[in-house]
């Protein structure tokens, strides 16, 4: 395996096993300078698992991994200065202020003195906190930390900024603000950014991603490609017999259609002119149909033969997933 | 917002910003009319680290944060009082009148006797509770923003310490200002004595509260800590009554309690400072024996702090190990 060096994060053959379990079996993968970079599957695929190796919380059972050019092992003190992380659980100090949480961490990260306070009232200005700087953290709000957090991961200047999951928790509102600092993060800062998501949607931000289900990465690339792979237009219909329903499309049309969250679900090309056929040739009485571009949600499906949402459901995942915000985004 | 529109992710979420629901609604959505970005754009900071003034000042922060955090939870510096308040004037009042019938008209003043015993009892609580404070930080996460910075965890290690033990000297500092209503004089030797007793034991107590918190997953834990270690060294200290005349197990017991070679010079010093028949002052604060050898007090505070080191160093070991 060759890591070419100029690469921000540079993964060869990683991999972790917590007892009998293998959480990550094996990934490889590069991250260049100033992309943003995205992990994408459900809960307990190994995505955070990875981040913890990437960020040197975690030691690789095998396999290597080169973060800002140093590596994840041998040099850990040197990657974590490279490095600004923003976790899926809140890291705050609560009985703090704003501005005191960032002064802790710019005196851990020996931000220099004399750049300390104007660097801090840049990265608050940043979140749009500047005017709460002296506000408890207790007092915030989920969003308001979340911000804080990014705000704090950028303090020290970081060549990478891994955020875990960072808008888990957070209402759809909360979730797209904080999407829209991220993305004007990336356009003012040459930063390379790693983040994990169970979100398809904000798969969509990435400039690559990387799907990662069973600790294995099953395909990486831009999310316009991956879904251009697909090329198939995903037909959702709900019978009176979804069972024979199935076995018809089998018998009249050579499709395979998989049930999927209550509805049966199958892709075809030009799926609206493929309708009338369907409604005239099924045989089976319809009683709603739904025809929609690929999205993420389908190379998912394509790759993995299941949705990220069954994917979790059938995981052994003790994380309590949160389909119904998946579940209204999707109308 | 003709800007916003015109920047193509802020196009893209028109609502995002102003619909959060945060509570700053004062504040300016990215990409609006007085673009933060475009200001704030902030100039890179090069990060040092790995030399020792980086130690030092990471060391300096983690003290300053338990110093915050102390200051603002005044409901804290109170409730704290109350238990050794209870002590000296409720059960050591009690106490006195029992006592003071049994030595006659000579018998001293049995709260004064108490009075070091309540001090010492106040920096162990205080110093165990901001030590084991750790086991908080890594219930709510911080404690994993403070493992993950560039610095050295001994630097960590040492920071806490010394922030619990100054907690730790401040609290028991509001106890010593009580001494005048015990017939304890305000002498400055006495005072400057007391206070460097103070700090040494609240080092060693935090130093020994950071080793424990170092192999503790759950505030639970903390209960057993105070059930099993805080209480009976406490007990055994000698805070409440003389450690002279016990029946033999339980005077065994006693010179194995650190805690009570705290008290012990604590107390010698006050009863310098204090009129009383030499008799009173043999029983009260005849200090500790070995196998009938008194301990000198320099020994004593020789032991607390080679006891302290030790544990700060079992704690800096051990939280080098942990991730």
């Amino acid at each position: 395996m060759t890591l070419s060096s100029g690469a921000a994060i540079a993964v060869g053959n990683l991999s972790r096993r917590f007892g009998a379990l293998e959480a990550v079996r094996g990934v490889s993968f590069e991250v260049l300078a100033g992309e943003t970079f995205g992990f994408l599957g459900p809960n307990g695929a190994g995505k955070s698992t990875t981040i913890s190796m990437l960020c040197t919380l975690l030691k690789p059972t095998s396999g290597t991994a080169r973060v800002a050019g140093y590596d994840v092992v041998r040099d850990r003190a040197e990657v974590r200065k490279r490095i600004g992380l923003v976790f899926q659980e809140t890291t705050l100090d609560d009985y703090l202020t704003a501005q005191e949480n960032l002064r802790f961490h710019a005196e851990l990260y020996g931000v220099p003195r004399g750049q300390t306070a104007p660097r801090i009232e840049d990265v608050l200005r940043m979140v749009g906190l500047l005017e709460r700087r002296d506000g408890i953290v207790r007092t915030f709000s989920g969003g308001m930390k979340r911000r804080l957090e990014i705000a704090r991961g950028l303090l020290h200047s970081p060549r990478v900024l891994f955020l875990d999951e960072p808008t888990v928790g957070l209402d759809p509102q909360t979730r797209a603000h904080i999407w829209s600092y991220i993305n004007e993060l990336r356009q003012r800062e040459s930063i390379t950014m790693f983040l994990t998501t169970h979100y398809m949607d904000e798969a969509e931000h990435c400039d690559r991603i990387a799907i990662i289900d069973e600790g294995r990465i099953v395909v990486e690339d831009t999310p316009e490609h991956l879904k251009a792979s697909v090329g198939q237009d995903r037909v959702q219909i709900s019978t009176e017999d979804d069972a024979a329903a199935i076995v018809a499309l089998r018998d009249h049309f050579s499709i395979d259609a998989t049930v999927s969250e209550g509805a049966t679900v199958f892709y075809v090309h030009r799926g609206e002119e493929f309708v009338p056929r369907l409604f005239a040739q099924l045989g089976v009485p319809i009683r709603s149909v739904s025809v929609a571009r690929p999205t993420l949600d389908d190379v998912f499906m394509n790759y993995t033969g299941r949705t990220i949402r069954d994917a979790e459901a059938s995981g052994s995942e003790r994380l309590a997933s949160t389909p119904w915000m998946r579940a209204s985004r999707r109308r | 917002m003709s800007e916003a529109s015109s920047a193509p992710l802020a196009g893209a979420l028109p609502h995002a910003a102003d619909a959060d629901a945060d509570a700053d609604a004062g504040q300016e959505p990215p990409g609006g009319s007085g673009d933060p970005w475009h200001r704030a754009s902030p100039a890179a900071v090069r990060v040092a680290g790995g030399r020792w003034q980086d130690d030092a000042r990471a060391v300096k922060m983690v003290w300053r944060r338990e110093l915050i955090r102390f200051s603002r939870n005044r409901l804290r510096i109170i409730t704290s009082l109350v238990q050794p308040v209870l002590f000296l004037f409720v059960l050591g009042t009690g106490l006195s009148s029992l006592v003071g019938r049994g030595l006659g008209a000579a018998g001293s003043d049995f709260r004064t006797f108490m009075f070091p015993g309540v001090v010492a009892m106040t920096v162990l609580f205080t110093a165990i509770f901001s030590s084991v404070s750790i086991v908080w930080d890594r219930e709510f996460g911080f404690l994993r923003e403070m493992l993950v910075a560039p610095v050295r965890r001994g630097a960590l290690v040492v920071g806490k310490c010394a922030g619990g033990a100054t907690v730790a000297t401040l609290q028991a500092l509001i106890m010593l200002a009580l001494a005048g209503l015990v017939h304890v004089p305000y002498s400055p030797v006495l005072m400057c004595t007391l206070v460097g007793e103070m700090a040494l034991a609240a080092v060693t107590i935090t130093a020994l509260g950071t080793a424990l918190a170092s192999r503790m997953a759950q505030v639970e834990s903390f209960q057993v800590v105070m059930q099993f270690v805080v209480l009976p060294l406490f007990f055994l200290s000698g805070a409440l009554f003389p450690l002279r005349s016990l029946p033999t197990w339980l005077a065994v017991l006693t010179k194995f309690d650190p805690l009570a070679y705290i008290v012990d010079p604590m107390r010698r010093a006050v009863f310098a400072n204090v009129h009383t028949t030499a008799s009173v002052r043999a029983l009260f604060a005849g200090g500790v024996t070995w196998n009938g050898w008194t301990v000198p007090i320099g020994v004593e505070l020789g032991l607390t702090a080679a006891f302290g080191a030790a544990l700060l160093g079992v704690a800096i070991y051990a939280f080098g190990r942990t991730d």
